[in-house]
């Protein structure tokens, strides 16, 4: 465990399940103020983040957008088309979900979904700043792995967006979380970083992570 | 912790398809029956129960457990028989209370469940339910189930079935019979769920250190806490076979093992099985295989860790023959369940508090 710099950071949460409070965890530890929400009343969750993510604050979902620029999405794939289609509105808002058809159910758009995921999650908030990020390790590998930088054998995070400076944010982020960050590239790049391609869960260092990423983006079809 | 002697050792089964020696898969009718056969060498050995999953897979033959179980009964005297776990989810809790007091009542009093929203969402579909429901439906069935097993008669409504009026069901049950438990996968909100209900809760711990379930059992206590609920029993169910020698139980399960893996990185882009991943599942993870000493110690290391009152090990995944599953059951029930009550009883054998290893607790006993 480590502590960022002294400035104060905001993180916002949307998903208080394994991967959301996961997150918080880090994100405390990392000298975050952190707000989380589940779905429904946040008393619902408070007793979850007192105990699995203490320091963070459990609050509504509107509040929590309201309290951060950034924001990581981490609930079940199937359940974001629940959430109303201005929620971020100008926010940085960080896709980690992935899409698994034994949780999610067999979803045509999701499962064929040629660009990405992460597209489709940008077509449904079209006013949110869409960053694919923190998704391709487990929520287990995740917290194991955090180290401060220029620990030796540092592993590397990926974030894919079309937005450069939300992307930056998110590259700062994940620095300060205690992984090496990459830039992917823009939204579609993200596809790379999905379950079944070469990266998903693999904890490669940000060299391996940078070289992964460009042999995926020679495979893509131009356009 | 309970009491070494009052821990129950369970057996779980999703009554996969099966090879024979020769590598030729079994059909299901035979897979079922060679089922039967090893619950029923599970009674003979002393394992505590015999535990049936549900799915509806062409893998895996154990879409209709109660059907099982009611045979196992009428062949067996002692050994309790239950589910690991009831999809409760997209089944009418009212059709389970049927199923399995009667059960109860043809088992003399052994019938139990493990109720959950299962991991796998086949039957949502199947049954015509939508996934946008998962959690409503769990919530409304299993309070329905609850009430059904607590006090009849029941008037209740909800959302997803008719509502009852006055309604009793029958056969009654006993008081304290047909125990429910609810199983959780690691969910937070599943945890404090079952807290609410007063329920013992069910781990499903299928991969990585089991250390990481602490904080949820941590969640679970203060949350029973809170909704001024007893202290409730913890299980726990992880996957494992046991031999001879350690050797000989990693050369029966690794080929097994890489092709359930192999299977699900083709389908779902699962990372492909190694057998790095494999010896690290044994060494740190949630495989418990091995030798008889091998195996008792991480079960007792486990069970002191998490504070557990249950263990249940989903003996030999995917296509393990018959005949090494049945060598399975008889060292687990003859050797292993024996060794890990001694092991618990034994002051000496009390780990550090912050002890994280299976490895440590090994050293610690050869060295005794």
């Amino acid at each position: 465990m480590f502590s960022g710099e002294a400035t104060e950071r905001r993180l916002g949460i949307v998903g208080a399940g394994k991967a959301g409070t996961a997150f918080a965890r880090a994100a405390v530890a990392a000298g975050y103020d952190v707000a989380i929400s589940g779905s429904g009343p946040s008393d619902r969750i408070e007793l979850i983040v007192e105990v699995l993510a203490p320091g963070a604050r459990a609050l509504t979902t509107d509040e929590v957008v309201a309290y951060a620029g950034v924001i990581v999405l981490a609930i079940p794939m199937h359940r974001f088309r629940q959430l109303r289609r201005d929620l971020f509105a100008g926010k940085i808002l960080v896709d980690a979900m992935n899409y698994w058809d034994e949780i999610d159910g067999v979803d045509g758009p999701f499962a064929t979904a040629p660009a990405g995921t992460s597209m489709l999650v940008q077509e449904w908030f079209p006013s949110a700043r869409v960053v694919k990020s923190l998704n391709h390790l487990g929520y287990f590998k995740f917290e194991k792995s955090r180290r401060p930088r220029g620990t030796p054998g540092r592993i590397g995070m990926a974030a894919a967006g079309n937005d450069r400076s939300a992307v930056a944010a998110v590259l700062e982020l994940i620095d300060i979380l205690g992984f090496d960050a990459v830039d992917a590239g823009n939204l579609e790049s993200g596809l790379a970083l999905q379950p079944g391609g070469p990266i998903f869960g693999a904890g490669h260092s940000a060299k391996e992570l940078s070289s992964l990423l460009s042999r995926e983006a020679a495979l893509l079809p131009a356009n | 912790m309970s009491n070494a002697q009052d821990i129950e050792f369970g057996l779980d089964s999703f009554v996969p398809i099966s090879v024979d020696a020769s590598g030729r898969e079994l059909s299901g009718d035979v897979v079922i029956r060679n089922t039967v056969e090893e619950a029923v060498l599970a009674d003979a050995v002393g394992v505590d129960s015999f535990n049936i999953a549900e799915h509806y897979r062409k893998e895996m033959m154990d879409s209709a457990a109660s059907i099982i179980l009611a045979t196992v009964a009428g062949r067996t005297k002692r050994i309790r028989l239950g589910t690991a776990v009831t999809v409760l989810s997209t089944q009418d809790p009212v059709r389970v209370y049927t199923e399995f007091a009667t059960l109860d009542a043809v088992s003399n009093g052994r019938a139990q469940l493990i109720a959950g929203r299962g991991s796998l969402i086949e039957s949502f579909p199947l049954f015509g339910f939508d996934l946008n429901d998962y959690e409503d439906l769990f919530e409304e069935k299993l309070d329905l189930l609850v009430r059904m097993l607590r006090d009849q008669p029941v008037t209740w409504s909800g959302k997803f079935r008719s509502p009852l009026t006055n309604q009793y069901l029958s056969p009654p049950l006993p008081k304290g019979h047909l125990p429910v438990w609810v199983g959780v996968g690691g969910n937070p909100q599943s945890v404090v769920r079952a807290a609410r209900y007063g329920l013992p809760l069910m781990l499903a711990v299928i991969g990585g250190p089991p250390i990481r379930f602490l904080p949820l059992i941590e969640l679970y206590k203060r949350a029973l806490d809170k909704f001024g609920k007893p202290l409730q029993r913890i299980g726990m169910h992880s996957h494992g076979l046991v031999a001879r020698t350690d050797q000989e139980a990693a050369d029966i399960q690794w080929p097994h093992w890489a092709h359930v893996f192999e299977n699900a990185a083709a389908e779902r882009g699962w990372a492909r099985p190694t057998m790095d991943r494999f010896q690290a599942e044994v060494d740190e993870g949630s495989l418990y295989l091995g030798s008889v000493e091998t195996v008792a110690t991480k079960i007792a290391w486990v069970i002191r860790l998490l504070g557990l009152s249950r263990f249940d090990l989903a003996y030999a995944t995917g296509r393990v023959p018959h005949e090494q599953k049945m060598a399975t059951i008889e060292l687990y029930g003859r050797e292993v369940i024996p060794r890990v009550r001694e092991l618990l009883s034994d002051p000496a054998e009390e780990p550090a508090p912050r002890d994280q290893s299976p490895a440590s607790a090994n050293a610690r006993s050869s060295s005794v």
